[in-house]
């Protein structure tokens, strides 16, 4: 199943969905044909967008909302923030081609401190799948919890064999590991996956966690990451500002525990545009890359 | 037994119109003290607020949560105490509340809060209600209902993209359950808006987007009860009343002065200026600090 007949399955079945685009319609092309008028394209209005998400929001509906990631949550942001946050309306933000999925359109295009916006605002929850199952495995629970949502869309192809007990507030254990923890969420999970199969021939064993929301986020299975393995690593296409390195950093003094952290993020710039392999290289982020960074940073503590 | 035509009837309604508008005006110029409120801007809107609430609104105390009700957004937001004055007036909340005004135990203060009944949906930002408003509009007509959407926005407002933008897309949906009412005071906070960023030609502005276009007397209650009763809302296209007014009107020491936005008052001269209001000259000179806030 995809995306698109998930979407039209749930709205069918529950008159509160509304699916709104501001004109991005790359993952619901055909939506429309089913849904009649609830569904709504507002054009290249993301501002108008929110504001008329709210207005639906407040006569009990529940509006799915699609939109570039960046001009979702930049272009909009002080619409999200006062009448969506503000008014704790029950709107989710579908945000796509986040973090390094923007590939080739550059800088403008690169929501790259889109968590970091969308965690400061309080109502606000945030769900990050790795891939396409990852993605339907959580979405029912998202759409139809009372919180607004901001979703980094992700449907890619999956190569990981996920867990269907999805709970919002709790991440994926992937692998058990003594050595070290990888914490990602996202497009990167694959990367992390392929590093640990890596560094497992070396017979260094990583404990992967798919942390799935990223708020409310899994502080038991983070602080417990520290007390099991020696190192954490935090994997992110984000800048280092703001996103899972922050929310880890914030968590560990806020519970006055101290750990070994790498954190693996864009360190105060944005990528060179590239297409998605390319770019990942070009960056650093493959899971060779990241084997290596983090068989440096073993061989320091 | 008293026998009145029309006309008459019609005349006893602006009479009351007019008792309730001075009332009300009175409630916010209480509030322009221990802290001060946008009294200028609030006098501006009140008469099209009292009118809207007292004659063209469905929608009441029984009827605030309907889904079959009226809808009012103040997008201007900082003009709330003329709406908090018609609401208390009209037994939304008891009048004795609007004691609370920037009190931390309650929820009345410079920008309209939804903990207070009757208000629809926060505002302060400016260039936001239209949207919200066009998502309301759209679900009345998705569910084939006849409930009318009212937005009112300041002149100034009107420099927000956000405002151009929503209207596109009101004008797209054909949103003819929709009535834009603009307070036209010919101010933004601090500036004449035809000196900083002029809006006219205004009414052709609208006209060019899609918009049917009204301008009214915004202080003339004949005309105001006029224009709304002969609303069609069948022409597949959002209206727009633009109402003529003026900033501070019913305080003559204070209209139209472009320091008079936010004020904030002297006991004693809050009382000097509710005996302005009833007609008499004010003596003194007004010298309480004159804010500019946004
Ligand atoms: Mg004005």
């Amino acid at each position: 199943m995809n995306y698109e007949d998930f979407l039209t399955d749930i709205a069918l079945g529950d008159e509160r969905f509304i699916i709104m685009t501001a004109e991005n319609r790359a993952a619901i092309r055909n939506i429309n044909k089913s849904l009649g008028n609830r569904f709504i394209d507002t054009g290249i209005t993301e501002q108008t967008l929110i504001g008329s998400s709210a207005g639906l929001a407040l006569r009990g509906r529940i509006p799915i909302v699609h939109a570039l990631a960046c001009f979702l949550t930049m272009r909009a942001f002080e619409f999200i923030r006062t009448d969506i946050g503000i008014g704790e309306l029950p709107v989710k933000l579908i945000a796509a081609v986040p973090g390094f999925l923007s590939e080739a359109n550059g800088p403008t295009h690169q929501a790259v401190e889109d968590i970091s916006l969308m965690r400061a605002i309080p109502a606000m929850c945030i769900f990050c799948p790795a891939d396409l199952q990852d993605l339907l495995i959580g979405l029912k629970d998202v759409l139809l919890s009372p919180k607004p949502f901001y979703i980094r869309f992700n449907q890619s192809e999956s190569h990981i064999l996920h867990s269907n007990n999805f709970e919002i507030g709790k991440a994926e254990l992937l692998s058990e590991g003594k050595d070290l923890t990888i914490l990602t969420y996202g497009i990167l999970l694959n990367e992390a996956f392929e590093a640990a199969k890596i560094l497992s021939e070396k017979n260094i064993s990583v404990r992967l966690v798919n942390l799935r929301t990223l708020k409310p986020i899994d502080e038991e299975i983070i602080l417990s990451s520290v007390s099991k393995t020696p190192l954490l690593v935090t994997l992110e296409d984000h800048f280092l500002t703001g996103g899972l390195f922050s929310i880890v950093a914030e968590l560990l003094l806020k519970n006055k525990v101290t750990a070994n952290v790498l954190p693996i993020a864009l360190e105060n710039k944005w990528f060179k545009p590239a297409l998605y392999r390319d770019l990942l290289v070009n960056e650093g982020f493959t899971g060779r890359q990241i084997a290596e960074k983090i068989l440096y940073k073993l061989d320091m503590i | 037994m008293a026998i009145y035509n029309r006309y008459d009837m019609e005349n006893v309604k602006h009479e009351i119109l007019k008792k309730r508008a001075l009332s009300a005006r009175e409630q916010v110029i209480r509030m322009a003290t221990d802290g001060g409120c946008f009294l200028g801007a609030s006098l501006s809107c009140i008469d099209l607020i009292v009118y809207l609430y007292s004659e063209f609104l469905k929608i009441d105390m029984n009827t605030i949560d309907s889904i079959e009700r009226d809808y009012f957004f103040l997008s201007k937001g900082h003009d709330v105490p003329a709406l908090y004055a018609t609401l208390s007036d009209l037994g939304f909340f008891e009048k004795q509340r609007l004691l609370n005004h920037l009190k931390t135990n309650d929820y009345i203060y410079w920008h309209p809060n939804k903990m207070i009944p009757g208000v629809e949906f926060h505002s302060g930002s400016l260039g936001h209600l239209i949207s919200v408003a066009i998502g309301v509009a759209l679900d009345i007509k998705i569910r084939l209902m006849n409930n009318k959407v009212v937005v009112l926005l300041g002149d100034g407002e009107l420099n927000e993209g956000s405002v151009w933008e929503a209207l596109l897309v009101a004008n797209a949906y054909k949103l003819d359950n929709l009535l834009l009412v603009i307070d036209r005071n010919q101010f933004q906070a601090n500036m004449k808006t035809e000196s900083l960023i002029p809006l006219e030609p205004l009414e052709s502005k609208f006209e060019a987007f899609g918009l049917e276009v009204y301008s009214i007397d915004g202080h003339n209650f004949q005309e105001i009860d006029e224009t709304f009763q002969g609303l069609s809302f069948n022409s597949k296209r959002p209206t727009v009343i633009i109402a003529d007014t003026i900033r501070g009107k019913g305080l003559p020491s204070i209209e139209e002065k472009a320091d008079r936005w936010f004020c904030n008052f002297s006991h004693k001269e809050i009382e000097n200026l509710i005996d302005e209001l009833y007609g008499k000259t004010l003596k003194t000179e007004l010298t309480s600090e004159k804010l500019i806030v946004r």
